[in-house]
């Protein structure tokens, strides 16, 4: 970002940049998973506008999916897409 | 004189397009309006003659002709655009944006009154539309104001990368002919320098970058404490480059100030009682009127944005009343010149008054601001 440097005085951002800035904190209400309830279907990744949905594999290596809560704005599209009701969204 | 300065008899639009043309911008692009329509055609007519080397593009209307200097500027040109009222609201959103991006415009505003209902002439609001966009703001009172504040207001836009308007009041200076000196391109490159962005703050294939994306909450406030540190910046050396302009081209004022420091000027007694604060034109019909009045002064904004406080300050210190005398109004308020004066005067015991005077055009003579010296001895605001 210009801001860490004096000298440029126009508001300039670099490519590749956008990820600096963190979206996270829009969110009035929070998807919490609940990885018992969670059967690895993916449904919520592909439901995901932010792409904040992630899979990831759990001890037992089962697939179970995981929030980005940096860029999560909380739409709550995840928990009333997901089939067993494993995503619950809480106020922040 | 000294050097080579020519005097040449000159209407206001071709004293500043000719000033423009050696100035050597880039790009202009213009829609013209009356009364800044003189200023357009002498700039596509040097063009069109083989005199200039600008690229002059065609708008369809103030916005894009705003909008075609705003991307101009951001690849790294100088660029220039003039206009007068209704162009400059329809302008409005691009000028915040050229701000906002840092972007040096330099652009002429023929001041002239906004409508409706529709007129044509001359007063001050459509730049007090403007007042808070974050731009530089210079006013001029003559012909030879003019000609100077377009070559400062391109070295203090481009040093602090800021937009700048030089405002100059329609008809009144861009209609009529005055004794004016035109600086060379030899006497101009002498201040200003070529306009050269540093790679990586503009838009260039070589270092590619964004400008003005998202700002979230975070970062915006930042940007602009940065625009409005920036511009009162600019208070503290516009004083040194005016100077230092005055020293490439020495046109002498016909009255003396008394003090100026190029963002004010004052003329008068060292102590005076009455004090008129005004801008622009107005002030030459003030200092004529008070030519035999040795109790009162005239104090002349030549920088409204930023705005000089501190030199304002000093002078109304010891005197016992200020008339405010400006061409805008602020309708349920007060006038935005009195505004701005008076936030700027803390522990102020004397009299102020605030005068709304030539809106639409209305003619101020000696006589009106005769009535404004006697009525100041009250706190009142009143329309001329």
């Amino acid at each position: 970002m210009s801001l860490k440097n004096n000298k440029i005085k126009n508001p300039v951002t670099q490519p590749g940049s956008a990820l600096n800035n963190k979206t996270g904190d829009w969110r009035t209400e929070k998807p919490i998973i609940d990885p018992n309830l969670c059967i690895g279907c993916s449904r919520c990744v592909k439901m995901c506008p932010d792409a904040c949905m992630l899979m990831k594999l759990d001890k037992e290596g089962k697939l179970k999916a995981e929030v980005d809560y940096d860029y999560c704005k909380g739409c709550g599209l995840c928990a009333s897409e997901c089939p067993v009701k494993a995503i619950l969204m809480e106020k922040e | 004189m000294k050097n080579n300065l020519k005097t040449q008899f000159l209407e206001g639009s071709r004293a500043v397009s000719l000033t423009v043309a050696n100035i050597q911008p880039d790009v202009i692009s213009a829609y013209p309006i009356t009364p800044q329509t003189h200023i357009v055609e002498d700039l596509a007519k040097f063009k069109a003659q083989g005199k200039a080397n600008y690229e002059y593009l065609l708008a369809e209307s103030e916005f894009a002709a705003a909008s075609i200097v705003v991307g101009a500027s951001a690849t790294g040109s100088r660029v220039y655009s003039t206009t007068s009222s209704q162009g400059l609201l329809l302008m409005m959103e691009v000028l915040y944006n050229a701000s906002g991006l840092r972007l040096p415009l330099v652009m002429t505003i023929a001041n002239r009154a906004v409508g409706g209902p529709i007129n044509i002439w001359n007063d001050h609001s459509d730049a007090m539309a403007m007042r808070d966009a974050g731009w530089i703001m210079l006013f001029a009172e003559n012909h030879q104001e003019a000609v100077d504040l377009h070559v400062i207001a391109y070295k203090l836009a481009e040093e602090f990368n800021l937009p700048a308007a030089i405002n100059i009041d329609g008809f009144i200076l861009t209609h009529s002919f005055e004794s004016v000196i035109i600086p060379s391109k030899k006497d101009i490159k002498k201040y200003l320098p070529a306009y050269k962005p540093a790679l990586g703050t503009y838009l260039n294939p070589e270092r590619p970058v964004t400008l003005g994306a998202l700002f979230t909450p975070d970062h915006f406030w930042l940007e602009k404490r940065r625009i409005d540190e920036d511009l009162k910046n600019i208070l503290q050396v516009f004083p040194k480059n005016y100077k230092d302009w005055k020293k490439v081209l020495p046109s002498e004022s016909p009255i003396k100030a008394l003090l100026d420091d190029g963002l004010v000027e004052y003329c008068g007694p060292k102590n005076p009682e009455t004090l008129l604060i005004a801008m622009g034109s107005i002030v030459g019909t003030i200092k004529e009127c008070l030519k035999k009045d040795k109790k009162t002064g005239i104090l002349k904004i030549r920088s409204y944005r930023p705005f000089p406080a501190k030199s304002v300050k000093k002078i109304i210190a010891n005197c016992k009343n200020v008339a405010i005398i400006e061409k805008a109004m602020s309708s349920g308020a007060n006038g935005p010149l009195y505004s701005d004066v008076m936030s700027s005067l803390s522990g102020f015991k004397g009299v102020s008054s605030n005068h709304i005077v030539g809106l639409g055009g209305r003619d101020i003579n000696i006589e009106t601001i005769k009535n404004i010296i006697k009525s100041a001895k009250r706190t009142q605001t009143k329309f001329w």
